[in-house]
């Protein structure tokens, strides 16, 4: 209790908090339509986090146990920095296991282990607006959604097509919310994008930007494409060295100055969950003592 | 090889550690003392001042002793600081016309009744390096004279007497609140010079700069740059009437710009106008030509396309917190995406390397 006495339950006081529910409702109400909110300036800077963090300040209470995934771990620096950061001014349970978790801030992915109902998924987002490298202004760009005029959007994915044989977006891979808003995702790879149609909450705050909007659960989530090019959810065509999963998002690291490289679950929990389980992959075996030491 | 990706909590505390010890730097040097900091480095506290948002010199020093000298960390602190901070209320606008002026001058009159009074600048200083600053030693005592008591009315106020300058009615409206409110677009003069009080000072000047060079030119002049302090009102509700709460010093500057007149308006002289925490003159007349630049649709004027004209551009890149978080965001780890980008370029070139594999076999047969 000591550190937390200094600040109000989640660093935030209650009436930003109050504000920021506000636009959370507002934004459950019209899935996919981004909510303008007084964002304040967090005590980590803007484009690290500060729309997640005020998300997930307003919806945490002291019963909630928090997880915090940067690139699908949970003990990359920045993840490790806003968990502690709440471990700090609400005084939650944290936990690394997404199954246990009832909040789950999360930059870049989402968890490969199917979430549940109950459960919140919060998104950090640096640029909520989907058609924003198609047309750099806001005024306009608020006028195409208000007139659900998405044209722009769809010659963007036709001219990669023509130019390079398919649609030559990987990551921040846009998506229609039941049948109205393109909506951005967030930079997780399109192989995520299925993922969303999901029995939890989804929620996403972009502080620098101002914005919030959400996804109900069970709502409709369709990655933009064309009948003859079908959406393609691509990943690395390798299993993962660790624990041997062929159906998981991979990162590729470089283990050798030659370039050698392999390639292991971006999702650290879910990895590790299966090599307790006795899953093995091809480079597991003289890894597993620092495993077990870190 | 793993390992390397775990360990970030002791990584962080242990830089976090690091960093505590270069900030002091050679222990055998002096520790600057924050009260040092707000009276020798006053320049720098005041830009802290005005851009983080907050009058308070002591903790605007404390926040460049805890950035390393660094200002825009040290307004990110003041700024993280100042939104913890309820709202008690509001002010009443601030009278400048009454300011207790160290220094007033005017670039359109030679002179005006309060005079020019040069004060403490750095013009027509000689920019050598002063070696006697390096040594030790006490200062000679500036001479001092008593303050003339006459007061300092503005000078737009004489062209405005004779009609020569686009009036300025007061507005009865409660001012909007972009720390308060998102920004929204269109916004009204009163949010952009909020925007623009707290901007980042090298971009509000390289954009009124800009404005000099020809992209979006307003021939501007330096009608009166006043700096001094103000009191502070605010009308206590159990009282009924407002009370001085305290003093604060600020920079204020209007330019008169020339204008020949367009659809709307008849030919005058119309304002930019520039106001700062602090003795802050180089934003406060850059503040002034951007605002000037920015009314172009109020005033009827050609928008030629300039960057300086166009307030989603200049309101939404003004902000150095917001700028230089996003900026460095970068930093960040990113191989998630740049992994599925990895995967989209060597997906991409097998396709082109097999389609040109097969056009030249086709054309070796």
């Amino acid at each position: 209790m000591k550190e937390m006495d200094q600040y109000n339950f989640a660093y935030l006081d209650e009436q930003t908090k109050r504000m920021i529910r506000r636009a959370l409702l507002k934004a459950l109400a019209i899935p996919g339509y981004q909510v303008p909110f007084a964002s304040r300036e967090m005590p980590m800077p803007y484009g690290w986090g500060t729309g997640g963090v005020q998300v997930s300040a307003a919806v945490l209470t002291p019963e909630d146990c928090f997880k915090v995934i940067d690139q699908g771990a949970d003990d990359t620096t920045n993840a490790v920095s806003i968990r502690k950061f709440f471990q700090r001014t609400a005084g939650v349970a944290t936990t690394e296991h997404t199954e246990d978790a009832s909040v789950i801030q999360t930059r870049h992915r989402i968890p490969e282990e199917p979430l549940k109902e109950g459960q919140i998924l919060v998104y950090q987002v640096p640029i909520p607006e989907p058609l924003r490298f198609l047309e750099p202004r806001e005024t306009e760009t608020r006028k195409m959604h208000a007139l659900e005029e998405y044209g722009l959007m769809h010659v963007k994915l036709y001219e990669d097509i023509a130019r390079h044989g398919e649609i030559a977006t990987a990551y921040a891979y846009p998506v229609k919310v039941e049948g109205r808003y393109v909506m951005d995702p967030s930079p997780i790879p399109k192989f995520d994008n299925p993922k969303m149609e999901m029995a939890a909450l989804q929620l996403f705050g972009a502080g620098r930007e101002q914005r919030i909007y959400a996804v109900p659960p069970y709502s409709r989530v369709v990655s933009l494409d064309f009948e003859d090019y079908p959406f393609d959810p691509s990943k690395a065509e390798h299993p993962c060295a660790l624990c041997g999963a062929e159906h998981t998002y991979l990162d590729e690291v470089i283990v050798d100055d030659d370039g050698g490289r392999m390639f292991v679950c971006s999702d650290t929990d879910y990895c590790a969950a299966r090599r307790a389980a006795g899953h093995r992959g091809a480079m597991a075996a003289p890894y597993e003592e620092e495993e077990t030491a870190g | 090889m793993y390992v390397a990706v775990k360990g970030g909590e002791r990584a962080i505390d242990n830089a976090h550690a690091w960093l505590a010890e270069e900030r002091r730097g050679d222990p055998s040097v002096a520790e600057l003392s924050v009260a040092q900091i707000r009276v020798q480095l006053a320049l720098a506290v005041n830009r802290v001042m005005a851009e983080g948002s907050l009058y308070d010199p002591d903790l605007a020093a404390l926040a460049i002793k805890q950035a390393r000298g660094d200002l825009i960390e040290a307004i990110f602190l003041i700024r993280a600081y100042r939104t913890t901070l309820p709202r008690l209320g509001a002010s009443r606008p601030v009278d400048t016309g009454a300011m207790r002026c160290d220094r007033r001058i005017s670039a359109t009159f030679k002179d005006a009744p309060g005079g020019q009074v040069l004060g403490p600048t750095f013009d027509y200083t000689h920019r050598l390096l002063d070696f006697k600053l390096a040594a030790e030693g006490e200062l000679p005592q500036a001479e001092t004279a008593q303050a003339d008591p006459a007061p300092m009315p503005r000078i737009t106020d004489y062209l405005n007497r004779d009609g020569l300058i686009q009036p300025e009615p007061a507005a009865e409206d409660t001012p909007p609140d972009l720390t308060r409110e998102p920004l929204e677009l269109p916004a009204n003069r009163a949010l952009r010079l909020q925007a623009l009080a707290r901007g980042d000072e090298g971009f509000v000047l390289s954009m009124a700069y800009s404005t000099q060079r020809g992209y979006g030119r307003n021939h501007p002049f330096v009608g009166e740059l006043r700096v001094g302090a103000v009191t502070v009102e605010m009308d206590i509700p159990e009282l009924g009437f407002a009370v001085e709460i305290g003093e604060v010093e600020l920079t204020e500057c209007e330019t008169v710009n020339q204008f020949v007149g367009s659809k709307t308006e008849p030919p005058q002289f119309t304002r930019g106008y520039g106001l700062t925490f602090g003795h802050t003159e180089r934003k406060a007349i850059s503040m002034a030509l951007v605002d000037r630049a920015l009314r172009w649709q109020e005033l009827g004027e050609d928008d030629t396309g300039a960057p300086a004209q166009d307030a989603e551009f200049v309101l939404y890149h003004a902000d150095n917190i917001q700028a230089s978080g996003f900026l460095e965001h970068i930093k960040l780890p990113h191989y998630v995406d740049f992994q599925s980008e990895l995967e989209l370029i060597r997906k991409i070139r097998a396709e082109a390397s097999a389609a040109q594999a097969a056009a030249d076999r086709e054309a070796a047969e």
